[in-house]
């Protein structure tokens, strides 16, 4: 087996605070070119002398203490990266150049319209792609991430509701195997949250969500494909019960890699959804954001839409304001706006072709990588996939290896484990996203290390049981950091 | 790929999609471009907006101009940064646990709090969920908002209580005004949204008189630096947009929402934080911590909905935060401070212009200007200056009026050429 990490360079270093010295600094301020203004002197009591918890350290001591904490991250750019429902395929480099482009990066959201009309034009052109790729009528581009377009939408869906005198309804179905941002974004909305079941399958049948229907019943939240990687094939049979309840379906578009180009959630019944760009258009996941999670509806929501709405203006475009049911703003500007452009700049490149061909051979890779796992791994739903995969743990009960161990040994490896122990509803899950990005030599190495571990823990599970064994770190221990709670550095007092 | 999967063609591995969901046409897209093609289209939308490099900049409003040292870009241009996602994985994750940390423990010294998270979304939900914790904490239901929180925060806290039952309520008085006893807390942005600075400390007594939270809002970041920490002033929450702190206007985002709490209210807070803890060998490293109070825990009983935050966001200010240090911080608010003070002496000097507030203000203030606002900002286009915000909707009580700012991007030179221009000079 070829090895995909040896090990290299391992810096160490402090933080900030501690490797402060008094008197650096790393950036300095232009000369003044106006009379000089104590502050003490103008605002008294309203102002502060100083804030010594900042520290004070040279450009090189920051450039080399930012450098090195870079190199104890695993990323997309270093090597496979499959974790599930989070679609971290290749962010190509040019999105990062388009995004830097003078009147991208230092355009003011509040300007007047005609001052800033290629962004708008951007936008717009943004919303119509992505209403295409959907199926959906309008998009609004404003919410940041994925969870504040469910937001939206389920305020759109309250809004529906209220406006046709239908306020009873109180309740959203959200299935089991649904991502934890669903019922926390209807909770949010005041909504109660019914969970219901999936089918032995792995899908969500017609009957289960008939059961649960009833006139209490706002809307249902769906995945599709699901987080155990599966169509949901009775998806439009399961929009019809719902609307013929009167409730409307909330479609989460986590997955939707999965279908460019091949199906679309608005031919399937779906009313209102989000998108992930972060995930499905390849703007970068930046350790954790920004995302972005635009949002896309049919006509009958339309008039809910968050305000202001992008309108044609003779030639050009511009703000409308005027929305009289409109669920309100929803971003304090126009949204993630430097990740709308990168998006609509792979959009771009890839054509409808390209998108095609990349949920071609992300569907690919994901079924060649469980194709190579069955008999190694348990397989929970052994049905063919789309972008993902899952196994479990169960066919290693016996040596005392659990998920949480074999994630921790494909660090070993040099892989970023899958997601782990979700969806809930599979114990012991991992969750395995490979992406169009990866070739299929990468593929069959990510296998080989799995396969191993899986060995290994027949003839030494100590060995896994005890990994990370190359990371800088070994395995933290989470339970004290939450148990005592130290969340800030303070420099450390005299006791005497 | 296909022979091991068992399948004759990749079509067939979309057996499970019905046919009738299976879209028989190609998308109606452009078909793909080169990159050199890709860079000329989003080339030419981008020549279509007035950024702030090419033009003498006075227009803040709770997005600011500042100047971006080079090092903030290079270090998050590291892919081993932008690349990565949230560190689920502590061990392989050290990188952006450890800034997050620094982060933490910046935005403490400037808030004047103990707990910091790891970021929101930007300033307007930042202070929507400032007002979530405190209904949380209070068990109450009213909001009260200051008349100088901006007018987006307003509109987007009402979006985000509207599906609640909260209610939110503006009290126009001037001062720290009497709170009932339903109210949960008392929201007041600092500056405000005209440039005014508030005494906070009479705030903080209005609100605990009535046993409501005091949540101050800030959308200058910089001023943090120079005016009392909030936290020092009694303030419960501090909350707000840090996109001052060298992150790009790039439109209105991505930017920084930050949010800072007390300690014993850290079981209430919305969004990630990340802890100091050590690993089996002893050593120290961190993790996220405190997960109960989030989605992919708690589901519909969580904190928050909030997944995806801004962490490269977040990066960016914690290494511009590193650069400028105790002291550039401190030297670069003065810096604004001074450039707006001179501003202000002109527009007292010139005979058509007006100041519309005599209190104290940081690097933004509202200018009464002669005839008509979009008039005297035309002006100000032809003079090369973006002359600041049109403030007929804002404050319509004003009558022509124009909210200017001036960071250290204002030279001397370009403030003569602004106010002569806002005054109806002739050029």
């Amino acid at each position: 087996m070829k090895r995909n990490a040896v090990r290299g360079l391992a810096y160490e270093e402090e933080l900030l605070f501690e490797i402060s010295r008094p008197g650096r600094r790393g950036a300095d301020t232009p000369a003044l070119d106006v009379p000089a203004v104590d502050a003490g002197l103008l605002l008294g009591e309203l102002a502060r002398d100083d804030v010594p918890g900042l520290p004070e350290l040279s450009e090189v001591d920051v450039v080399r203490h930012f450098t090195r904490l870079s190199t104890w991250n695993a990323a997309v750019d270093l090597g496979l990266y499959p974790l599930g429902s989070c679609t971290m395929k290749y962010n190509p480099k040019v999105n990062e150049r388009v995004a830097r482009l003078p009147g991208f990066a230092h355009a003011h959201p509040m300007a007047p319209a005609e001052q800033n009309q290629g962004l708008l034009a951007l936008c717009f052109e943004l919303e119509q792609w992505l209403a295409e790729i959907s199926g959906m009528d309008r998009v609004t581009l404003q919410p940041a991430a994925g969870a504040q377009g469910e937001l939206a939408g389920i305020m759109m869906i309250r809004a529906y509701h209220e406006r046709r005198s239908d306020a009873a309804r109180n309740k959203v179905l959200v299935p089991d195997s649904a991502h934890g941002t669903n019922p926390a974004s209807a909770a949010l909305n005041g909504y109660d949250v019914i969970a219901v079941p999936s089918g032995t399958d792995g899908i969500l049948h017609p009957d289960a969500v008939a059961e649960c229907m009833s006139g209490e019943i706002a809307a249902l939240m769906v995945t599709n494909p699901n987080t155990l990687g599966l169509f949901e094939s009775h998806i439009a049979e399961i929009c019809d019960v719902v609307h013929a309840g009167g409730g409307l379906v909330y479609g989460d578009g986590a997955n939707l890699n999965a279908l460019l180009g091949v199906s679309r959630p608005g031919d399937m019944g779906i009313d209102v959804m989000h998108y992930n760009l972060h995930k499905t258009f390849s703007t970068p996941h930046g350790g954790g954001g920004p995302g972005a999670g635009p949002v896309g509806v049919k006509e009958h929501l339309a008039a809910h839409l968050p305000t202001p709405v992008i309108v044609r203006d003779g030639d050009g475009f511009a703000w409308d304001h005027d929305l009289p049911h409109s669920i309100g703003r929803l971003h304090g500007n126009h949204g993630n706006v430097g990740m709308l452009v990168r998006a609509h700049a792979y959009i771009c490149a890839l054509g409808a072709e390209g998108l095609k061909r990349s949920t071609e051979l992300a569907v690919l890779n994901a079924n060649y990588l469980l194709a190579r796992l069955r008999g190694h791994y348990h397989v929970p739903i052994d049905r063919p996939v789309m972008h993902e995969c899952i196994v479990s743990d169960r066919g290693l009960a016996e040596t005392g290896v659990t998920t949480m161990d074999v994630a921790k040994r494909l660090i070993d490896h040099g892989y970023h484990p899958p997601t782990i122990y979700f969806p809930l509803i599979v114990p012991g899950a991992m969750m395995i996203e490979p992406t169009e990005s990866e070739s299929l030599e990468g593929l069959d190495r990510f296998v080989d290390a799995l396969v191993s571990i899986a060995e290994e823990a027949k003839t030494d599970p100590e060995t896994v049981r005890g990994a990370p064994h190359h990371t800088r770190h070994r395995r933290l221990d989470e339970t004290r950091a939450a148990r005592r709670p130290v969340l800030r550095w303070q420099p450390e007092t005299d006791s005497t | 790929m296909l022979a091991r999967i068992g399948v004759p063609t990749i079509d067939a591995l979309f057996a499970c999609v019905p046919d009738e969901l299976r879209l028989d046409r190609a998308l109606d897209l452009p078909t793909g471009r080169s990159e050199q093609e890709v860079l000329a289209r989003l080339g030419a939308l981008a020549a279509q907006n007035v950024d702030a490099e090419g033009t003498d900049w006075f227009l803040g409003a709770g997005t600011y101009a500042h100047f971006l040292p080079s090092a903030v870009d290079a270090l998050i241009s590291r892919a081993e940064f932008y690349t990565a996602y949230t560190p689920y994985q502590a061990e392989i994750s050290q990188g952006t646990l450890q800034a997050v940390f620094e982060w933490q423990t910046m935005m403490c010294a400037l808030t004047g709090l103990d707990v910091s998270n790891a970021s929101m979304y930007d300033g307007a939900s930042a202070t929507a969920e400032a007002a979530l914790m405190a209904i949380r904490i209070t068990r109450r239901n009213r909001v009260a908002i200051a008349p100088g929180l901006h007018p987006h925060y307003a509109q987007v806290l009402r979006t985000y209580l509207g599906g609640l039952g909260a209610e939110v309520v503006r009290v126009d008085e001037a001062g720290p005004p009497a709170l009932g006893d339903d109210v949960a807390c008392w929201i007041v942005q600092q500056p405000g949204f005209l440039g005014t600075i508030e005494a906070l400390p009479a705030h903080a007594e209005a609100a605990h008189a009535a046993g409501a939270l005091l949540i101050v809002t800030v959308t200058e970041a910089l001023s943090l630096a120079l005016l009392q920490a909030p936290g020092d002033a009694g303030a419960d929450i501090v909350c707000g947009e840090a996109q001052s702190f060298g992150v790009p206007m790039a439109f209105g985002g991505p930017h920084l929402g930050f949010l800072a709490g007390r300690q014993k209210h850290v079981r209430q807070m919305p969004g990630r934080l990340v802890g100091e803890t050590v690993d089996t060998e002893d050593r120290r490293g961190f993790v996220l911590t405190l997960s109960t109070r989030e989605q992919h825990i708690r589901r519909e009983r969580a904190t928050s909905n909030i997944c995806t935050n801004q962490g490269l966001c977040l990066l960016v200010a914690t290494i511009y935060l590193a650069l400028l240090g105790r002291r550039g911080l401190r030297e670069l608010a003065e810096l604004n401070l001074a450039k707006a003070e001179y501003a202000k002496q002109c527009v007292r000097a010139h005979p058509a212009l007006d100041l519309a507030h005599d209190g104290p203000t940081f690097n933004e203030f509202a200018v009464r200007v002669p005839g008509s606002a979009p008039a005297a900002l035309a002006r100000a286009r032809e003079a090369g200056a973006m002359g600041g915000l049109d403030l007929a909707d804002a404050a319509p009580d004003l009558g022509p009026a124009v909210l200017v700012c001036t960071t250290e991007l204002a030279s001397r030179a370009a403030i003569d050429r602004l106010v002569g221009a806002l005054g109806g000079d002739a050029g």
